[in-house]
């Protein structure tokens, strides 16, 4: 296996009984980046230089047997990450030369933890997108198929760690934009309870959906990236003080005596048929492993995404206020098509007379669609969905209907509604298209979607 | 006049809080080099979120509390969104539909009559950076005023002339002086006035159709002449049978007019929602309480309490209540002057009188000047007998001295002190002595 | 139901060609069809979630931490002026 197709895990293992070097890991990376990022377009900006420079530094303190639970594993950062120093663009022409005074909260986090930053990821700009189409330095392309989208709007983080230019990477979730690009590109997608990683230094999209999470190869690797994110940042005035789980612990009990609930709303009409297949079939392995299933209701599921729609323009035509070319980047005359699209209705739905019948609406409609899952979640533990109501579809057959694009958010939204946790885990492949499926859990239960996920994958490395 | 004013204030009081509103920046800009005060925070930069500064909230809280107001049980921050370039965010986070304090009252006194004014609302938000305009050409920009703390105070429009709205204005900076949390120096920017004006026929129930928000007045100077010129150019417009526009106004100090600022035509339409970024707030019973029992005497109560428990006039009264710091050192005065016999109204004339700087003396020492003060008064007269006496019972002493034997002077002055029996001033007693003996 | 786009670019500080107008038009009026199946929904006595956290009161103490040097702060203006951001001269508001 070459080095670059390595988990954190092997990879940790790997540096810690010297087999290979962090330098050698990383440059395994760049070779790769080299080789394919032409074509897949993954990355922004590819931080080489600094990061053979950190691999050395972090070869050096693993002679000296120093661990950091990253120390020396190359990732790659959403460029909507700021990165002290190093050019963050959101994908927009907005700020093409836009290099941050500060970083992340998560982005020191990281670094402290010794993480070697290989590069800055492409993505829809502004995160306005399901598809990878948006950005405004061109789209990124499916790695296993580069005709089709790799889905959004993480699309360059989900396809560095599917295409193995780097071991893990970071996204946002503010709609699905990190379960549906990793469920489209075969890998593990984790958007953590909102508030359970800070959103300090991440550029807004909508402040009170978007969830701080990110791309890796396994379940067990998530749960290794989440022990270093999580937690309160007194920056970020949403962290609550909930203590950050050991997500180990309970990561190889498996499911048996856990209730898995099944909402019969998300199993409709517009389903693909393949993909329902598939999902009965890791329903039915659950069973066997022990699982109770149950068929649940979450009625108010078919008024998500209209509810979604109002509020989450109308953060994000406020959030995206600030940038007018005077302190920092170019004027709004360079926002991109999508993001005008979605300022405009925002606009709209927070003006005077709109208001009541849009946001405040909305929001009502917001708190019949927790309800649905705190009442769920009374009768089980976790709740298991599809990610995405079809398969990865050609590069260019949506962008032309932006509503159409919009209802691909159809179950994942929800969610970020909620303020629920949710796991994307790879299940199989369809006319050589990768499938997943999302586990959900209440707020702050990762260590439990970590333990059903991990179950799943440890029993079906082929998949389904 | 057939018409009568309506006027309602918006006063902006900056608090002194160490760090800023919603991020640790230094709040002390005033005087330093510029955008030296500023973080990804209040600078609007990408990824940057607010969390807000507890003691400004304790502040606004107390502002409240002070006016009477009703704090409200729930609040919470919301955006209120237009673009101006010393706007950083595009938005400032504000209070709209729920702010801290609500319905309140304040009494003012004029020369004509007193009355008690509805306080609307407390709340609180954040200041923004500072315009340099270079007239047609170009704007500069400064961040370190970006994110202050701002208290703002509405009234309900109850004002009818300028002379209440200076009594207004005098009485809340006092009360925000007392509480502390603000130096409320107007030419400063620390506490800042918006009048809305309007003219109403006399008689009328209703409120007047227009109002003209006037803005730039730096000073109470200013808010006299401005209010005073808008009433006299409102009138003249409704004299000639149209109505007034309803606009904002500056008023230009240099023509001593107020000015029509085009820029407002069209009502700005802020689509207000609740801030995603700051949990709301909840206070309860037992903190507002704690915050009641907080609140230093303020300075009606104080003015109040020195005319009835010192027996003082009211103008006396006013003097020593003027700051906290007055009414403090006056009451420590009076501690110390127990033990000595020495009561309020003396160390109040002294005070008054001697216009005392208090920063350069302690009370205590204040009561030994009028002891002292006291002392001489009584001697000049006892002192000129007791010294008489000793020149005519000393007449040996006396003709020695002449006779230029020091000795004696001594043994006269020794003399003096005997009969005083209580220490005097021995060069007072040099001086008198001589003085009769030439 | 008509949305004057023109109104909402001002509101938003964007500049829109003719075109963009028109397609924005469409666009906006399509999405908000879809969204108003929202009002099927009976919200009377519903409550509205403005924070899903569920947090209250979270304050920082004023403590004064470092702020930007002149130099950082300005380090991504394309213009400015003797340490101020420069644009050009507005009136007063």
């Amino acid at each position: 296996m070459k080095l670059n197709e390595l988990s954190i895990k092997q990879a940790k293992e790997g540096l810690r009984t010297k087999k290979f070097s962090s330098e050698e890991l990383t440059r395994a990376c760049l070779d790769e980046i080299k080789k394919r990022d032409k074509n897949l377009n993954a990355f922004i900006t590819i931080c080489e230089n600094e990061a053979l420079a950190d691999a050395k530094k972090a070869d050096k303190l693993l002679v000296e047997k120093r661990t950091g639970t990253l120390l020396g594993i190359p990732i790659a950062l959403k460029d909507l990450y700021l990165t002290k120093g190093v050019k963050t663009t959101a994908a927009s022409r907005v700020l093409s030369d836009y290099i941050p005074q500060y970083d992340a909260t998560v982005v020191s986090k990281l670094k402290n933890a010794g993480a070697v930053i290989i590069g800055k990821t492409n993505c829809d700009a502004w995160a306005h997108g399901s598809s990878g189409e948006n950005s405004d330095f061109g789209p990124t392309k499916n790695p296993l198929n580069e005709e089709y989208v790799p889905g959004g709007s993480s699309s360059g983080s989900a396809v560095s760690v599917a295409a193995n230019m780097c071991l893990a990477s970071t996204g946002t979730d503010t709609g699905g934009s990190i379960r549906l690009p990793a469920s489209f590109c075969n890998v593990v997608g984790l958007k953590p309870t909102y508030g359970r990683v800070s959103r300090y230094g991440i550029i807004a999209m909508a402040s009170s959906l978007d969830s701080i999470g990110h791309f890796t190869k396994t379940v067990e690797d998530s749960a290794t990236f989440l022990e270093i994110t999580a937690g309160k940042d007194l920056n970020d005035a949403t962290t609550p003080e909930v203590k950050v789980d050991n997500y180990f612990e309970d990561i190889n009990k498996g499911v048996k005596g856990l209730k898995i609930g099944i909402p019969k709303e998300y199993f409709i009409q517009g389903l693909d048929k393949k993909i329902k297949e598939k999902i009965e079939k890791i329903i039915k392995f659950y069973e066997k492993e022990g699982a109770e299933i149950v068929e649940i209701s979450l009625p108010h599921t078919e008024y998500a995404i209209a509810c979604y729609y109002i509020i989450q323009p109308s953060e994000v035509s406020s959030n995206l206020a600030r940038y007018d070319g005077i302190r920092f980047g170019n004027d709004r005359s360079f926002f991109g098509d999508e993001a005008k699209r979605r300022i405009m209705l925002g606009t709209f739905t927070l003006s005077a007379g709109y208001y009541d019948a849009y946001y405040k609406k909305a929001m009502k409609v917001r708190t019949l669609i927790k309800e649905d899952f705190d009442k769920a979640f009374m009768k089980v533990d976790a709740i298991l969905t599809p990610v995405s109501p079809t398969l990865p579809w050609k590069i260019g057959e949506k962008v032309n209907d932006p509503l159409k694009m919009y209802l691909s958010d159809i179950f994942t939204v929800t969610a970020n509604l909620a303020g629920i946790p949710g796991l994307s885990i790879p299940i199989g492949f369809e006319n050589g298209l990768p499938v997943g499926a999302q586990i959900l859990g209440p707020s702050f239960s990762e260590k439990m979607l970590f333990r059903i996920g991990n179950c799943f994958e440890g029993s079906n490395q082929n998949g389904l | 006049m057939d018409y009568k004013p309506v006027i309602g204030l918006e006063v902006h009081v900056e608090l002194k809080t160490n760090s800023k509103m919603f991020c640790a920046c230094s709040a002390n800009y005033f005087g330093e080099k510029p955008n030296t005060h500023t973080c990804p925070v209040c600078l609007g930069l990408p990824g940057a979120l607010p969390v807000p500064n507890k003691k400004a909230i304790e502040w606004c809280l107390m502002i409240g509390l002070a006016l009477n107001c009703k704090v409200s049980q729930f609040s919470k921050f919301d955006r209120k969104n237009y673009f101006y370039p010393d706007l950083a965010k595009g938005y400032q986070i504000s209070q709209y539909d729920m702010p801290f304090s609500k319905n309140g009252t304040i009494s003012i006194s004029t020369k004509s009559n007193n009355k008690e004014v509805l306080i609307t609302r407390v709340h609180m938000e954040e200041d923004t950076g500072k315009l340099l305009h270079f007239a047609n050409d170009f704007t500069l920009i400064d961040f370190n005023r970006s994110g202050v703390p701002l208290v703002e105070i509405v009234t309900e429009p109850e004002f009818e002339s300028s002379e209440e709205v200076i009594a207004y204005l005098k009485n809340l900076q006092q009360i925000v002086r007392y509480l502390g949390v603000s130096n409320a120096d107007m030419e400063k920017g620390e506490m800042r006035l918006e009048p809305n004006i309007s003219l109403k026929k006399a008689g009328s129930k209703d409120l007047p159709k227009y109002k003209v928000e006037v803005k730039n007045i730096n000073s109470f100077r200013f808010a006299e002449k401005a209010i005073d010129y808008e009433i006299k150019r409102q009138l003249e417009i409704l004299k000639n049978g149209k109505t007034p526009a309803q606009e904002t106004r500056g008023w230009d100090e240099k023509k001593q007019i107020t000015v029509s600022q085009r820029q407002k035509e069209e009502a700005n339409d802020y689509r207000y929602f609740p801030e995603p970024d700051i949990p709301p707030f909840k206070f309860e019973k037992d903190y507002i309480d704690k915050l009641i029992k907080s609140l230093p005497e303020l300075p009606d109560a104080k003015l109040a309490r020195f005319e009835k428990s010192y027996l003082l006039s009211q103008y006396d009264s006013e003097i020593l209540t003027r700051d906290i710091q007055a009414g403090d050192f006056f009451e420590e005065a009076i501690r110390a002057g127990q033990s000595h016999n020495i009561n309020a109204k003396q160390i109040a004339n002294f005070l008054i009188n001697r216009k005392i700087d208090l920063s350069t003396i302690e009370p205590a020492r204040v009561i030994e000047e009028i002891i002292l003060g006291q002392n001489i008064t009584i001697e000049k007269k006892e002192l000129d007998n007791i010294i008489n006496k000793v020149i005519i019972e000393n007449t040996k002493a006396v003709n020695d001295y002449k006779a230029g034997k020091q000795q004696s002077f001594m043994f006269l002055i020794g003399q003096v002190l005997k009969a005083a029996r209580r220490k005097i001033d021995t060069d007072l007693i040099k001086k008198k002595l001589e003085e009769k003996l030439k | 139901m008509k949305i004057n786009v023109k109104q909402i670019a001002k509101l938003a500080d964007l500049k829109l060609t003719e075109k963009e107008i028109e397609s924005l038009q469409d666009q906006l009026l399509s999405i908000l069809n879809y969204i108003e199946n929202l009002q099927k929904l009976d919200t009377d006595s519903v409550e509205e979630t403005s924070q899903i956290t569920g947090l209250e009161n979270v304050m920082r103490n004023d403590i004064p931490q470092p702020s930007f040097s002149q130099e950082e702060a300005l380090s991504n203006t394309k213009s400015q002026e003797d340490g101020l951001f420069k644009v050009k001269a507005v009136f007063e508001q």
